[in-house]
């Protein structure tokens, strides 16, 4: 994990993310246990009511769920809710912005949907 | 069980330090007392733990006042700059000498400190650098039973390693045995995301009392193109201004006016605790 403390984005924010990653990319898997608040606070220096809020993000939508005197676990399900949520944004958070700047480039529509099939082709290179 | 700040006024002779300061400091939570060099923050903190004495307040916990209230100092426990160890005395009875004095003293805690801080408790206070008297003297700070600690510049001489080290400790033993801390120093960006609550003082007066949280959510830089940028900030408190050619950054803090439309050429991005600070306490702004 790797936090960006120049205040750009509050830390407890950027710890629900950062675990949100985790469990998108498979580093949290589910069903298993995420670092606890201790040791997140710890190895951060991020003050652990810090680390709580971004934990309670990620209970809120339901993506990790509190095990009495265990800890917090990956909740099943959660793979799929990310995907889904990232799935609605992907328009509001990507294209968008693409489609603006394809304008400030000046290129049209017709070879911005050029450029994507492009990279759909070499698969991203 | 929270200790009340009221009113405290300090002069020494015809200077005023501290001039009607109030604050409240709660259980269980960790603290950032900033402030400039001379702003008042070590006389705040021996006036506190009733090392010196106020010309006008009062100190209270849960409404008694602890001026020379014994049992309430107990709960207290200040470490600062000066030393009060005597030269020749080994460290293992100064470690004994703090349990007589607090009624307790963490043992186990503090020979893992020694441990881990490469601290030999057979050496005399005198025979310690700079940086090992540091040590030492938080070892103190963390293994005494007290509700609350107070931390008066407390990273003094350390290396990089040891502030590594001291913070990762700190956290941890506030994880295990919640109980508060008010850290007061200059190397803010080291502390500012493991205090959850920030004071600061300016010219013996509180500037701000507020969660570290909130008050970045209302820090802003408008960078952009000098005559927008300004267009885009009048009425805003402005605390602070950078400009390089005709690309100008206002340093803003309090709310934008989320009505106004953003010109294209305006970015609004954020900025960290040690550039506010800077920005608040540099005479450029109004505060707030």
């Amino acid at each position: 994990m790797q936090f960006d403390f120049s205040g750009q984005e509050p830390i407890y924010l950027q710890v629900a993310n950062q675990i949100e990653e985790g469990i998108f990319t498979g580093a949290f898997k589910e069903e298993t246990q995420v670092p606890s608040t201790t040791e997140m606070s710890r190895e951060f220096h991020i003050n652990p009511a810090t680390v709580l809020k971004g934990m309670n993000i990620l209970v809120t939508e339901k993506l990790v769920e509190k095990r009495r005197g265990l800890g917090m676990f990956v909740k099943k399900g959660a793979y799929q809710l990310i995907l889904e949520k990232r799935q609605s944004a992907f328009f509001e958070d990507y294209v968008k912005k693409i489609v603006s700047e394809a304008k400030n480039l000046k290129l049209s529509e017709v070879e911005l949907i050029k450029l994507i099939q492009r990279g759909f082709k070499t698969n991203g290179d | 069980m929270e200790i009340k700040i009221s009113e405290i006024t300090k002069k020494f002779g015809k200077k005023q330090i501290l001039n009607g300061v109030s604050l409240t400091i709660e259980p269980n939570r960790i603290y950032g007392l900033l402030g400039r060099n001379g702003a008042g923050k070590s006389t705040l903190l021996n006036i506190i733990t009733d090392r010196i004495f106020a010309n006008d307040g009062t100190v209270t916990i849960d409404g008694v006042s602890t001026h020379e209230h014994d049992e309430l100092l107990g709960k207290i426990y200040l470490m600062s700059e000066v030393n009060l160890y005597q030269k020749r005395v080994r460290l293992q009875e100064l470690f004994k000498a703090s349990k007589i004095m607090y009624g307790g003293f963490d043992e186990t805690y503090a020979k893992h400190l020694c441990e881990a801080f490469e601290l030999n408790p057979k050496l005399r206070f005198g025979q310690l650098s700079t940086g090992y008297r540091t040590i030492f003297k938080l070892i103190i700070a963390l293994c005494l039973p007290v509700d609350y600690v107070f931390l008066d510049e407390p990273i003094l001489g350390l290396d990089a390693n040891h502030r590594e080290l001291f913070y990762k400790e700190l956290l941890d033993t506030y994880s295990s045995h919640p109980r508060t801390f008010v850290i007061s120093t200059h190397m803010i960006e080291e502390i500012a995301n493991m205090i959850e609550h920030v004071f600061v003082l300016e010219n013996g007066k509180i500037l701000v009392d507020d969660d570290v949280d909130h008050m970045l959510s209302q820090a802003y830089v408008i960078t952009g193109p000098g005559e927008t940028v300004d267009q885009y900030t009048e009425g805003l408190n402005i605390i602070g201004t950078e400009s390089l050619g005709n690309l100008k950054g206002n340093y803003v803090f309090g709310s934008l006016n989320d009505d106004r439309e953003i010109p294209d050429t305006v970015q609004i991005s954020r900025m960290d605790l040690q550039k506010l600070f800077i920005h608040l306490t540099s005479g450029g702004g109004t505060g707030k």
